[in-house]
């Protein structure tokens, strides 16, 4: 099956001015992201987690075009995003959605909500008379949970979770075939984030949609995904089924991270060991050597400064960039 | 007699849109050492009930009922004599740390501030005090980055020190407003720890202000659970995770997906958080609950203690699904 959006060895890097340099004086190199390479399958949802300032967001931008990479490809069904021409690029730009973290701030003040689903409607097939376009946007509220009726009142009307609803209902109305979510429910309240959650993975079965699905919170992550891409400082540090990451991660890293996670069980929480990551996130602009999480990691040995450990494959479709990698079960989970 | 007791503390707010009630007769106490956790969603009055006991209300809010620390009334105090027990007696962290730091002072003036005010004692021992807290929460470095400013330090960092500066006067209570929420998981964690560090080294009760379930778990022995400013239920943490007696905590409890279950759907709690300046007459959740009751909509549940728990609910504990 040829993959619906395959990314190789993407790199992205920021030029920074140091504050106070002068204006001849070379500009730093933060890299955002680097040489991170995945696949995602038609129906697929890939979830990726990771601390702020793993390149998360970084990741989505440049897949749907806004941020320009400066290494590796993107292909999306086969088509080099670098090399599309102005037609191409149009059609991309209709096939990748994305759904926003604020949701109010992701929508226009002064747009009614039937203006602001319909936008991207007009925009990429001007052509559709005006009943149709009314019947679609009303058609899509109804399936994202919004009473029709709605239609003419302003976002400022209506609370986190309705916001997030009209966002989705905007990201679908040209029936995407990627839809990628930025930290879509991490604003949300508990109640309102499950109901949310439930609607993602419902338009994701029934209109057979890919997702990539960002989030710093990997119980969600994992609730949502068939595949995890778990990301330290710009780099893959491990890929996996989520069912495998959870239960059976090989990189200190996602060890580290899954052990962080809290678990709503006082009896379980008591009893779980807590080995604490100790120390923060290296600069970007200034990456260690060799593996990037060798400061932090508590099995380091002397050779990790040495070169970047490659992504090894160590079983069917599950990746790990550590050579002493080692399977590893931190939490008991159950069906 | 307890630490903190606040018995039908209600929090109303004067605005252009006429009055919003944030907390409606809240009743709890804490004691020496314990931990309590207050666990609700935005708007629920969880942080407003703290603000008032603080004195740190906004100009619009007034509070009644009745809030004492150590026997000493808290709600008809002033400014001034609020400014003696802030920081000496109880002391609050905030989710931002940036936002409560002052950003044009070094670290050190504004620790030593603390000190310099409620002790009287010199500056340069002020400092070395600071430093000595600063190394509590793990600082690494504390002796030399004690000079620096807030913007020097990453988000974790200034949380610690956040910390570190209410523990100045070693406080017998410390309130701790959402003080991870800003933070990654891994920072949480150590945070976390560095609160639980506190809560054996120092015996400071901890009152933790949160919407995550998750790191009340692991922290806290009792908790209280608000919704719409009201209390819906309380008690230990063991028994509320275990049986919850409300159908809010349940459905809140199964609303969150957990990392040790593969689970297909999440149950959901329908509808939105509740609108405060029109709230139902009856129950607050009741325009939610899956589990309504005829009189729920008209009388609102009385708070009734059995045993160590308590809980706000007309339908009967074993029915709570």
């Amino acid at each position: 099956m040829t993959p619906l959006l395959s990314v190789r060895n993407l790199s992205v890097t920021f030029d920074v001015r140091r504050p106070g340099s002068w204006p001849w004086t070379p500009s730093l190199k933060l890299h955002a992201v680097s040489e991170v390479s995945f696949d995602i399958q038609p129906g697929e949802c890939l979830g990726i987690v990771g601390e702020s300032g793993s390149g998360k967001s970084t990741i989505a931008r440049a897949v749907v075009g806004t941020i320009p990479s400066s290494g590796g490809n993107i292909f999306f069904e086969d088509h080099d995003l670098a090399n599309m021409d102005t037609r191409q690029r149009r059609v991309h730009r209709r096939d990748v959605q994305m759904i926003f973290q604020d949701p109010l701030a992701a929508l226009n003040p002064r747009m009614t909500v039937g203006e602001i689903i319909a936008e991207p409607l007009i925009t990429h097939e001007p052509n559709t008379p005006r009943k149709e376009v009314k019947a679609r946007v009303g058609e899509l509220m109804e399936r994202v949970g919004l009473l029709p009726n709605l239609i003419n009142r302003y976002p400022h009307e209506f609370s986190g979770g309705q916001c997030q609803r009209i966002g989705i209902a905007r990201a679908l109305i040209l029936r995407p075939k990627l839809i990628i979510c930025d930290e879509p429910v991490s604003a949300l309240d508990v109640s309102v984030q499950a109901q949310v959650i439930n609607l993602l993975m419902e338009l994701r079965r029934d209109m057979g949609l890919s997702m990539i699905f960002i989030a710093h919170d990997l119980s969600v992550v994992k609730h949502i995904s068939d595949r995890v891409l778990v990301l330290y400082l710009g780099r893959v540090m491990e890929t996996a089924e989520s069912h495998k990451l959870t239960t059976a991660p090989e990189h200190p890293y996602s060890q580290a991270l899954i052990s962080s996670v809290p678990i709503p069980d006082p009896v379980l929480e008591r009893a779980r060991p807590r080995p604490i990551l100790e120390g923060e996130l290296p600069s970007p602009l200034r990456p260690p050597s060799g593996c990037v999480f060798r400061t932090r990691c508590s099995k380091v040995q002397p050779d990790c400064a040495q070169a970047r450990p490659a992504l090894e494959n160590v079983s069917d479709r599950h990746f790990v960039a550590c050579p002493y990698h080692e399977a590893q079960q931190v939490l008991a989970v159950s069906g | 007699m307890s630490l903190l007791e606040i018995e039908d503390l209600s929090v109303t707010f004067t605005t252009a849109d006429g009055d919003v009630n944030a907390v409606n007769g809240v009743t709890f106490n804490i004691d020496k050492g314990e931990t309590l956790a207050i666990v609700g969603e935005s708007g629920s009055g969880k942080s407003q009930t703290a603000f008032a006991a603080m004195g740190l209300l906004a100009k619009n809010g007034r509070a009644s009922g009745i809030a004492r620390f150590d026997g000493k009334d808290l709600l008809s105090m002033s400014q001034r004599e609020f400014n003696k027990i802030r920081s000496k007696d109880m002391a609050m962290i905030f989710q931002d740390p940036m936002t409560s730091l002052n950003p044009y002072l070094r670290v050190s003036e504004q620790m030593a501030e603390v000190l310099m005010l409620h002790q009287g004692i010199s500056k340069s021992k002020a400092v070395k005090e600071a430093v000595r807290l600063l190394d509590a929460v793990r600082i690494p470095d504390a002796a030399t980055r004690v000079t620096m400013y807030p913007h020097e330090f990453s988000g974790g960092m200034r949380q610690r020190i956040m910390i570190a500066m209410s523990l100045l006067c070693q406080p017998r209570l410390l309130i701790a407003d959402e003080p991870t929420t800003a933070l990654d998981v891994t920072v949480q964690a150590q945070i976390m720890q560095v609160l639980a560090d506190v809560r054996q080294d120092f015996g400071t009760a901890v009152i933790l202000i949160t919407h995550d379930l998750g790191i009340v778990a692991g922290f806290c022995d009792r908790t209280l659970v608000m919704y719409g400013g009201q209390i819906m239920e309380e008690g230990p943490t063991d028994n509320i995770f275990a049986d919850p007696a409300h159908p809010y905590t349940s459905g809140l409890l199964k609303a969150v997906p957990r990392l040790d279950k593969d689970e297909a759907t999440l149950a959901t709690i329908a509808g939105e958080p509740p609108d405060m300046s029109h709230l139902p007459p009856g129950c607050p959740f009741s325009p939610r609950c899956a589990q309504i009751l005829d009189n729920c909509r008209a009388q609102r549940p009385a708070l009734e203690t059995t045993g160590q728990r308590r809980r706000a609910c007309h339908l009967p504990v074993k029915e709570v699904a």
